[in-house]
């Protein structure tokens, strides 16, 4: 039961990675700032969403699960205000511009 | 075995964070950098979590924390800095 529930967590950090590795590459060879930062919010949700639930899973019904299920609701909650605030900024930006 | 796999991804996610501070340097614009900067937070966050797991030091987990909380500001306030061109009213 136990190597089961290893092999689960681990899967789960897998597909996690997986998503990171995803956000970078979308980071690195995207030509836009707003197509670069449709990339990277996708890895911030999905990629720390998935580690950390691997992380929980490792780690059972402890206190220290909730602090983790507590991080991830603040990186859930922060990035996408993040990612609408640089948003903003950059149309602003660019309505300067013209 | 468990230890073994969340190694490699710890140190898949530091290769991953130097690839991202690439954009951060080259970046043409000043937005390519914030946004560089902010997914580096997010992984360095989640890196923290898997060392507090690996080391059995549950304390380290209060870092990340802080951590999420610091790059949150951070992002906050050099965004409305590039928006604005100054901090406060």
């Amino acid at each position: 039961m136990s190597i089961l529930r290893d092999l689960l967590s681990l899967t789960f950090m897998a597909g996690g990675l997986f998503f990171f590795f995803v956000g970078t590459v979308g980071l690195i060879r995207l030509p836009d700032v707003l197509t670069r930062m449709h990339a990277t919010t996708k890895c911030d949700t999905l990629g720390a969403g998935l580690i950390v639930v691997g992380v929980v899973l490792y780690l059972g019904f402890t206190l220290a699960s909730l602090k983790a299920l507590l991080i991830l609701a603040f990186i859930w909650l922060t990035n996408p205000t993040a990612a609408h605030i640089i948003a903003k900024a950059v149309v602003q930006k660019d309505k300067e511009k013209l | 075995m468990l230890e073994m796999g969340i190694w490699l991804i710890l140190i898949a996610l530091a290769i991953l964070s130097f690839a991202s501070l690439y954009r951060s340097i080259k970046g043409p614009s000043v937005a390519d950098r914030i946004i560089a900067i902010n997914v580096i937070s997010t992984k360095v966050t989640v890196m923290i979590l898997l060392i507090s797991i690996v080391l059995n030091q549950t304390g380290y987990m209060d870092v990340a924390l802080i951590y999420a909380l610091v790059g949150f500001i951070t992002t906050l306030s050099v965004s409305k800095y590039l928006a604005k061109g100054k901090l406060y009213e």
